[in-house]
């Protein structure tokens, strides 16, 4: 027992070896041997995993529920108290496997998908950052400690995202992702000072604790809650904050694969799921969160059906799940959230590696129009990308399907017009999906001059563990529709607290599965005929499109509205700074006043001739201008 | 000093006024338009002692013997003054071999 205790009082180690590993890559240099960057960091990211997998079983054998590791008080000024402790509960557990499992495959495979680029080790080195990053941010036992992870990850996002910064537009794709998650944090940080000021901590259990004796509808509360959101809309990738997250492309696969599924995108998720008690007594919030997650699932899953770089679809896509997950956070359904996360880590991580096999083999193509008849050359890789697909589309048994239909289950309890709106979001999904799929593996290969291989062990070993979790990943919460008795909720009833709602019963529940099925069957046959049979698929962009597909193909115009209405006028209001006020008003008031001093000056400094009796008689007459000015006043 | 008081007070107190502001005058003028530099301290001098001159009087008048005091204090005063003042004399005529201030006007750079 007292093992158990020491064990879990060392779990700060979970982060600090992928601090370890980011030092060590990172300042050995060029000294390093070739591949030695890969397998360090790899090692010390499967080390966390390690050490959280047994966290887990010691805490579950011990029947602990949560434990917070203070390491020392990192500011105490006067009442104020923020000690620099991790909470390990079950959410934050949850989170670790998450972040170190998939972290560890990620960056296995990209051993073998960096093997040839020369800044490899500074790959390394940035992903182990980017990790302990992220496992600071789900593990801090305060709001202090997650704003650091949260800021790190920021941070390296844009390290990771600009990684190959000769190409100018990467560079500005990074400087996006870096400035439009600042817009988000800075509502973050607001909403952390107005917690302090009401709770005077910011301590989760402390905060917690009080928010129990504040009635629900709070006006304190919700904007708390809404600054919050501010936070989690900019890191999560929602309507208005989530263009950064498909231009984030910029960055090498592996880094897409990390952001889009281990790190950084799920920490919003996290976030308001740890922050459950301050969001249930905010229902306004809750509200504004179902809206903004269908709208980003609807919105991002009809831009994705019309994008033609693999990438960019898979980036849609993960904007479209994070919306998902969005509305089950609003639904007060935080631990369904949860789990979408997991499910979504596994098959997201999943595409985005098959993705980067099909780049790897293509030679650097990423025009799925260009692609096509991969199927036979890369077997493992299809196969993989295949469960993805099934697992994202929702079909059972795949993981996708128990996260996703749980996620609609609530939406129809909640409300029918939402349930039939997301389940819309998911059938386009299915769609775009399949697109993908049948665009790349079947048919003609279109692209001549390309040999497609199948991509060495060192990727696809990370393709087929996370294809087996994304198949099998959905057996960790089955309903009990199907006889189980959903093990991953109840999991984490300790560390969240959903609002309840009244159980749906079974028959409705077969029904809603059994539509929802009929309709996804629909849609691929629908897919497989217009992309497979008909063998005229590939368009040339150049030809003519519908005004509804040129508005999808253009992403709704989005960037090109937020350019009209920021970027210009605030580009204007500096041009007219510049060259009107500060050219024109600013810099001649200054130098003018340079000019009149030494004008001044060499008027004045005649005086000072040297003579003498000049002085002595300027003194005499100073003086009795004072005696005469004394004796008039 | 009761003795030297009404000796004071003999000679009414305007008689005083005028003589010292009459001293005080001819060593104003000597400063102005005088240029050996020795005769410039002297002038010094003597404006100081018109206004030592008024004071013991005013001071011998009132009754108040502060005004006798502040007089010891402007000796002192002046006789460190003085000899500052000469060292700088010597070191200007060993320099320019002159006491004509119109020649230092080579310091004002």
């Amino acid at each position: 027992m007292v093992g158990a205790i020491t064990f879990i009082n060392l779990a700060w180690l979970v982060p600090v070896f992928p601090l370890l590993g980011f030092l060590i890559i990172g300042f050995s240099g060029k000294g390093l041997m070739h591949n030695m960057a890969g397998i360090i960091g790899s090692s010390t990211i499967l080390l966390s995993f390690l050490y959280t997998a047994t966290l887990f079983f010691v805490m579950k054998s011990s029947g602990q529920d949560s434990a917070t590791i203070t390491l020392f008080n990192w500011i105490a000024i006067g009442s104020m108290n923020i000690p620099f402790a991790f909470l390990i509960d079950h959410l934050s557990l949850t989170m670790m496997l998450v972040i170190t499992g998939v972290g560890t495959l990620i960056h296995i495979y990209s051993i073998g998908y960096m093997h040839h680029d020369e800044r490899v080790n500074t790959f390394f080195a940035q992903m182990n950052l980017f990790t302990f990053s992220m496992l600071l941010l789900v593990m801090g036992a305060n709001y202090l400690v997650l704003f650091i992870g949260w800021e790190g990850v920021g941070l390296c996002s844009y390290l990771l995202i600009g990684f190959w910064f000769k190409n100018p537009a990467y560079n500005y794709a990074a400087r996006k992702a870096f400035i439009i998650n600042r817009i988000g944090d800075l509502g973050f940080i607001l909403g952390i000072i107005l917690l302090f000021f009401t709770f005077k901590t910011v301590t989760f259990s402390e905060v917690f604790a009080q928010a129990a004796s504040f009635p629900t509808g709070t006006t304190v509360i919700t904007l708390i809650t809404i600054l919050l959101l501010v936070g989690a809309v900019g890191k999560s990738a929602q309507i208005p904050l989530f263009t950064w997250l498909p231009d984030a492309m910029a960055g090498p696969t592996p880094v897409s694969a990390l952001i889009h599924a281990a790190t950084m995108v799920t920490a919003g998720i996290y976030m308001i799921a740890r922050s459950s008690i301050l969001y249930n007594l905010a229902p306004i919030t809750l509200n504004i969160i179902i809206g903004i997650g269908l709208a980003t699932a609807l919105m991002a899953a009809i831009i994705g059906l019309k994008q033609n770089d693999i990438k960019k679809v898979l980036a849609y896509s993960t904007v479209s799940q994070l919306g998902y997950m969005f509305l089950a956070l609003g639904l007060g359904a935080y631990s369904t959230a949860v789990f979408h996360v997991t499910t979504h880590a596994f098959f997201k991580a999943l595409l985005f590696l098959g993705a980067g096999s099909v780049i790897h083999a293509m030679g650097g193509e990423q025009d799925i129009m260009k692609m096509g008849g991969l199927k036979s050359k890369m077997p493992i890789t299809y196969w993989t990308f295949l469960a993805a697909t099934l697992a994202i589309s929702g079909i059972p048994p795949f993981s996708g399907f128990f996260s996703k239909d749980l996620i609609l289950n609530k939406a129809f309890e909640h409300n029918i017009i939402l349930y039939i709106l997301a389940l819309g979001g998911a059938l386009i999904t299915c769609f775009y999906m399949f697109r993908l799929l049948y665009l790349v593996f079947f048919g003609e290969q279109r692209l001549t001059n390309a040999h497609p291989h199948e991509s060495p062990q060192a990727m696809t070993i990370p393709l087929i563990v996370l294809a087996v979790l994304s198949v099998f990943g959905g057996f960790l919460n089955v309903p009990s529709l199907f006889g189980g008795n959903s093990n991953f909720g109840s999991f984490l009833q300790s560390a969240t607290t959903s609002l309840s709602m009244e159980e749906m019963s079974h028959s409705t529940e077969t029904i809603l599965i059994l539509v929802s099925l009929a309709l996804l069957g629909l849609v691929i046959y629908f897919a497989y005929s217009t992309f497979v049979t008909r063998s005229s698929v590939p368009k040339a962009d150049s030809e003519p499109m519908s005004f509804f597909g040129k508005v999808v193909y253009n992403k709704f115009y989005i960037d090109e509205i937020y350019d009209a209405l920021f970027e210009k006028p605030l580009g204007f209001l500096s041009d007219f700074f510049f060259n009107k006020v500060e050219n024109a008003v600013l810099d001649p008031a200054v130098d003018g006043i340079g000019t009149l001093t030494a004008r001044f000056g060499t008027l004045v400094r005649k005086l000072q001739q040297g003579n003498m009796s000049f002085y002595l008689f300027a003194m005499v007459a100073g003086i009795l201008l004072f005696i005469i000015f004394i004796l008039i006043i | 000093m009761k003795e030297i008081s009404s000796a004071i007070q003999i000679i009414p107190l305007d008689y005083y006024i005028v003589l010292s502001g009459t001293l005080f005058s001819i060593g104003l003028m000597g400063v102005l338009f005088r240029r050996n530099i020795i005769a410039i301290l002297m002038c010094i001098e003597l404006m100081f002692n018109s206004v030592n001159l008024l004071l013991t009087a005013f001071s011998a008048y009132h009754s108040d013997p502060a005004g006798q005091v502040f007089v010891f204090f402007i000796m002192i005063v002046a006789a460190a003054e003085v000899a500052v003042g000469l060292s700088i004399v010597v070191m200007m005529k060993r320099n320019v071999e002159s006491v004509d201030i119109n020649l230092l006007n080579r310091l004002k750079w």
